[in-house]
């Protein structure tokens, strides 16, 4: 065209990014690619090959690792892990300082190399990925500086396996390697087989800034290479962020096996807009939110949400701005979308759609997209939640839309979905927006804006989103291990019980009862069981729980949602008094433990007052165990918030019947949550007595929940119960096992001891206890009159 | 030059159209600060969008030393604003800027340097660039300049309506100006960098437009901010509201500031964007500029020669 021509049509035309620089990377490597074991390359062998999605052309050939080479790579990475650890706080932070100057230095070649393997914009490579990968290093870089006096308690987990997506492939490794690297570990990082490119290109990166041989592994290969390194008995965490479906079966197979686990999986996020809020930027959010990466995103504002009053003028803009999008080859600077990442995810795409269409659904597409991999941005609007493209992650950039007629009927459609990782909420109210904000599910909410993400801010999920966090203090922790974890020992921390019968008065038959929603109540199958102390005598009988009074005590529990809504000064007054009143009661708690248990007077003085203490100590941190304010991007506050799992099921150790039970409940209850409890199994009595005091100490009905019998039956109802947050477990090896692999469907924070022992008496984990009582959730506010 | 749209009427002032408006600020300015990156023109694209950009400049001088002598040296410019070997290069016949832009005093001088043109002459008035004068000082001051040949008038409105919300008063304001405009086009400059919030920029822009505007422009250049794309976002939006509403089309013409030929693509990118093509001709968009032009001759020679240029290449104003 000439320029008299264009100067009347006024198109854009082509702005094609060179790939020059990325093409002699690849031939540099022969377009070949061996493994990154121990700061050397291994040779290329038994390859597959690696395309460009937007136009299937093969851009390398690369290395499919064997069960040997995971081995190697871990035995490299244990070899490190010493050196590394020794080498401190200052010398970790001068390379991963090293490591993002690198990166910043070869920005292009990254951003490049990126968009050709994934098929994503250039555009977002060099505006969003590559910077926000350098931010990371450098956040963390800063992490390590500070460990030794910021994280005084924390120590190395040990050598961490990490297994990352297609969607980030760059990112998805900073996230990943600069946390992990900052707190002493070191990693074998498997990338995805269909993005293996950019983590080969870090690997050199690597080798330039001088870091220690086998600090950082990279191999390549398929699932089966992931598993290998899942199930490698060498490492000591697994982080993996990908489909929730493999998530499960990572957690599945590390079951019972003590590794740490942090999952971020799928999603389904709603992005609900309320009438006051701004439409054009409102329309600009939802670009961002899911036409951006092709809607490949675990975040992606996937559920538009809209307020009925306002609906049809929003999908009315909605039409016009998707007509104006432009979908084309990844290098050019001047698209909107680029190309799906494979033809199977295309295809699964697809038939999401073909299958959102066959449901009736009214659908907005754009026309215009080029031939082979892509896939036009979609939008369905008059979507019922009960259609199946409401429901599952498409992971493609297909939007469905709904209405909502009040904040209230927002919120339980916003939370109406199996996932839990982000949400968008659109209002100038802010009442509003601080409303909302808090009761929704999600790890993450963006208030009037969408995907903003920062190192120093931690992003994760609830429900089947996974769990733990990455960036921020709280994903820090994810990669650090308490020094004072040992506490938990093979050896019993228990009292001497004496075997000999003590003389007891032949008091008036008592019944004790199960607790349930503040209420005395018989177990619903009628039947009881009897208690008898160590010496063989009968002290009592207790209800004979079953799997109806679990459920009627998650029930209760769930319904119990004031508790939450309290001061955390008023929860502490309530953690007083019920400390006051089990205080009166002392001597009564104290010939429980003598006779139930068989402990010295001494001993049973002692647990009893240090129930009392503990109760105080945990209701001192009722007020005190907040959140943060995230330093992240000018104009924003990013409120991090300690929020309560919701309801928690707690199996209590054997041992110390009463400070077993008062340890656990009472930091689960100072930060708002309901529990329902299984007391020891061998002296349940002292549970049974101490709902007396909870019933005298303005407890509300519903935040602690009592349920007696057969532990280990019972114990495995909670663990499967789809409606119970979190678990924690004090029990038998075997038990962890069986709670950590029955938690994975519902994607439960577990909390399990592996059978080992624990120091009720001076409870060196104190904190801890808090930390496991709640997940974080960051709340974006930017702000600007 | 070319036709001129149809003209906006407007409509009878209540303020629904525009009570409900929120704009949030920080959205605004993610959409503005990530436009440029989604969009661009590069090669012959970019010559043919500069020329378009040169097209619709208001070439302006609005200082109190202009004189005769200036003005007809601004007109010579506006009249060939290439230099002829450049547009011969790029096998493009011949171009013009969008119309001249001068005080009341200086629209007889430019009427005499534009000749036949046809170029039009457009006036600032009503008291610019404050606009603290009596209603009947700035209706008379409109008259005048229409008098003496402008057909153009870029009016400012009174800020201290914006600021206290007295939006039945400024739309009676502008739809007095528009009466004395007659067959002059009227373009209004709300002075964005005087109105405290976007939502405020919003809200005159409605008011402006059912009051019969012809364009709306953000700023007069005198004030510390004058034409931001967050700014521009905020008012092209109100445009396309009122255009879905009326079928009207209005016209947009940032001033000030804008003085790379980078930037003038940026405004370009987003017109389209948000307007879309109609939008992208001088009959709906100006750029209020005076040294824009000099920046984007170079980046032209740049594109015939593949050698960066110097001013001393071009002529002056």
């Amino acid at each position: 065209m000439t320029v008299k021509e264009i100067f009347e049509t006024m198109d854009y035309g082509t702005a094609p990014e060179s790939d020059k620089h990325a093409m002699e990377f690849l031939s540099r490597h022969d377009r070949q690619f061996g493994l990154y074991i121990n700061g050397e390359w291994t040779p290329a062998k038994n390859t597959f090959s690696t395309l460009s999605p937007a136009t299937g052309e093969v851009l390398a050939e690369i290395t499919e690792a064997t069960p040997a080479d995971v081995d190697a790579a871990v035995k490299a990475a244990q070899e490190a892990l010493p050196g590394w650890v020794q080498a401190g706080g200052h010398q970790r932070a001068r390379y991963l300082y090293a490591l993002a100057r690198q990166i910043q230095k070869h920005a292009r070649l990254f951003a490049v190399l990126e968009s050709l393997d994934n098929g994503k914009a250039v555009r977002e490579t060099r505006d969003i990925d590559i910077p926000l990968v350098a931010r990371h290093f450098y956040h963390h870089a800063g992490w390590a500086q500070v460990m030794e006096s910021e994280l005084k308690e924390y120590c190395e987990i040990g050598v961490v396996g990490q297994i990352i997506p297609w969607n980030f492939p760059l990112l998805m490794l900073s996230w990943k390697i600069a946390p992990a690297l900052a707190m002493g570990n070191t990693v074998v990082l498997k990338p995805a087989e269909q993005t293996s490119l950019s983590a080969l290109l870090f690997a050199e990166i690597c080798q330039q800034a001088g870091l220690p041989n086998g600090v950082v592994n990279i191999i390549t290969g398929h699932g089966n290479v992931g598993e290998a390194l899942v199930n490698h008995p060498g490492v000591a965490k697994i982080a993996f962020t990908g489909s929730t479906e493999v998530g499960k079966i990572i957690r599945k197979s590390t079951a019972g096996s003590g590794k740490k686990l942090s999952l971020e999986l799928g999603g389904k996020s709603p992005f609900l807009v309320f009438e006051d809020a701004d439409l054009d930027s409102v329309v600009e959010g939802v670009v961002d939110a899911i036409w951006f990466n092709q809607g490949q995103v675990c975040c992606a504002g996937s559920r538009l949400l809209v307020q009925e009053s306002i609906a049809d003028q929003l999908y009315n803009k909605l039409k016009v701005r998707l007509r104006k999008l432009v979908v084309g080859n990844s290098l050019d600077k001047g698209i909107d979308m680029g190309a799906i990442v494979s033809q199977e995810q295309l295809a699964i795409i697809s038939a999401f759609v073909a299958k959102g269409k066959q449901e009736g659904n009214e659908v907005w597409q754009l026309e215009k997209v080029p031939a082979g991999c892509f896939f036009p941005p979609t939008l369905f609007i008059n979507v019922s939640p009960a259609s199946l493209i409401a429901q599952e992650e498409i992971f493609g950039p297909v939007l469905v839309a709904m209405t909502f007629r009040s904040h209230q009927e927002a919120i339980k459609l916003a939370n109406n979905t199996r996932y839990g990782l982000a949400a968008s909420l659109w209002t100038e109210n802010i009442n509003l927006a601080l409303d909302v904000a808090p009761k929704i599910k999600a790890g993450t909410v963006w208030i009037n804006t969408t995907n903003v993400f920062d190192a120093g801010s931690g992003f994760g999920g609830y429900r089947e989103s996974g769990f733990g966090r990455e960036g921020g203090r709280e994903g820090l922790l994810e990669y650090a291990r308490l020094k004072t974890e040992t506490a938990f020992s093979n050896q019993s921390f228990g009292f001497p019980v004496s075997k000999s019968a003590l003389p007891q008065e032949k008091p008036i038959d008592r019944t004790p009862k199960m607790y349930i929603g503040g209420k005395q109540v018989r177990p619903d199958n009628g039947y009881s069981r009897q208690v008898v102390n160590p010496a063989g005598t009968p002290v009592g009988e207790v209800g004979e729980g079953s799997r109806k009074d679990i459920r009627n005590a998650v029930e209760a529990a769930q319904a119990n949602g004031k508790w939450a809504e309290n001061t955390g000064h008023a929860r502490a007054q309530v953690l007083y008094y019920l400390a006051e009143n089990l205080s009166a009661r002392s001597r009564e708690f104290e010939d429980r433990l003598r006779h139930a248990c068989g402990y010295s007077a001494e001993n049973a003085a002692l647990e009893v007052s240090r129930s009392v203490e503990r109760i105080f100590t945990y209701a001192a941190y009722a007020d005190k165990y907040d959140g943060q304010v995230h330093s992240t991007l000018s104009r924003h506050v990013t409120l991090a918030m300690n929020e309560p799992l919701g309801v928690l099921g707690i199996v209590c150790p054997d041992e110390f019947p009463l400070l077993g039970l008062v340890s656990t409940v009472a930091p689960a209850i100072a930060l708002g949550n309901s529990v329902v409890v299984i007391p020891s199994a061998i002296a349940p009595l002292s549970a049974t007595d101490f709902y007396q005091v909870i019933d005298t100490s303005d407890v509300p009905g519903g935040t602690v929940n009592i349920i007696t019998g057969p532990r280990e039956s019972l114990s495995t109802e909670l663990a499967g119960h789809f409606d119970v947050e979190g678990l924690w477990y004090f029990g038998t090896e075997e038990g962890s096992k069986t709670m950590e692999t029955l938690a994975t469907d519902s994607m439960k924070r577990s909390w399990v001891n592996y059978g080992k022992h624990y120091d009720w008496l001076t409870n060196p984990l104190e904190r801890e206890f808090l930390r496991k009582a709640c997940e974080v959730k960051n709340i974006w506010i930017p702000y600007g009159a | 030059m070319s036709a001129h749209e149809q003209r906006n009427e407007g409509l009878p002032f209540h303020p629904r159209y525009f009570d409900y408006l929120n704009i949030n600020r920080s959205a605004v300015e993610r959409r503005a600060a990530t436009l440029p990156g989604r969009r661009t023109v590069k090669k012959e694209h970019q010559a043919a969008w500069l020329l378009r950009a040169i097209s619709c400049i208001d070439l302006t001088t609005l200082a109190g030393d202009d004189t005769a002598g200036n003005v007809h040296r601004l007109c010579a410019k506006a009249l060939n604003p290439v230099r002829q070997d450049l547009l011969d290069a790029m096998e493009f016949p011949s171009l013009t800027v969008g119309a001249v832009c001068v005080y009341h005093n200086m629209i007889a001088d430019a009427r005499q340097a534009l000749g036949q043109s046809g170029l039009p002459v457009a006036a600032v008035s009503t008291g610019f660039p404050a606009g603290k004068i009596s209603m009947d000082q700035k209706l008379a001051e409109i008259r005048q300049s229409v008098a003496a040949g402008a057909t153009e008038i870029d009016i400012v409105i009174s800020r201290e309506l914006v600021i206290n919300n007295k939006w039945a008063e400024l739309y009676e304001e502008v739809r007095n100006c528009r009466e004395a405009c007659g067959e002059a086009h009227m373009k209004t400059i709300l002075a964005t960098g005087e109105i405290p919030t976007l939502t405020k920029v919003a809200k005159a822009s409605w008011v402006s437009m059912l009051a019969g505007s012809d364009f709306i422009k953000t700023s007069t250049g005198k004030e510390s901010v004058n034409a931001t794309l967050p700014v521009s976002l905020v008012m092209v939006r109100a445009i396309r509201d009122y255009y879905d509403l009326t079928g009207t089309r209005v016209g947009y013409k940032p001033a000030g500031g804008i003085q790379k030929a980078k930037q003038a693509l940026d405004f370009l990118i987003l017109i389209k964007e948000e307007l879309g093509h109609d939008w992208l001709n001088n009959r709906l968009f100006r750029f209020g500029a005076s040294s824009l032009l000099s920046d984007i001759e170079r980046q032209l020679e740049h594109f015939v020669t593949g050698r960066y240029s110097a001013d001393y290449r071009h002529a002056m104003a």
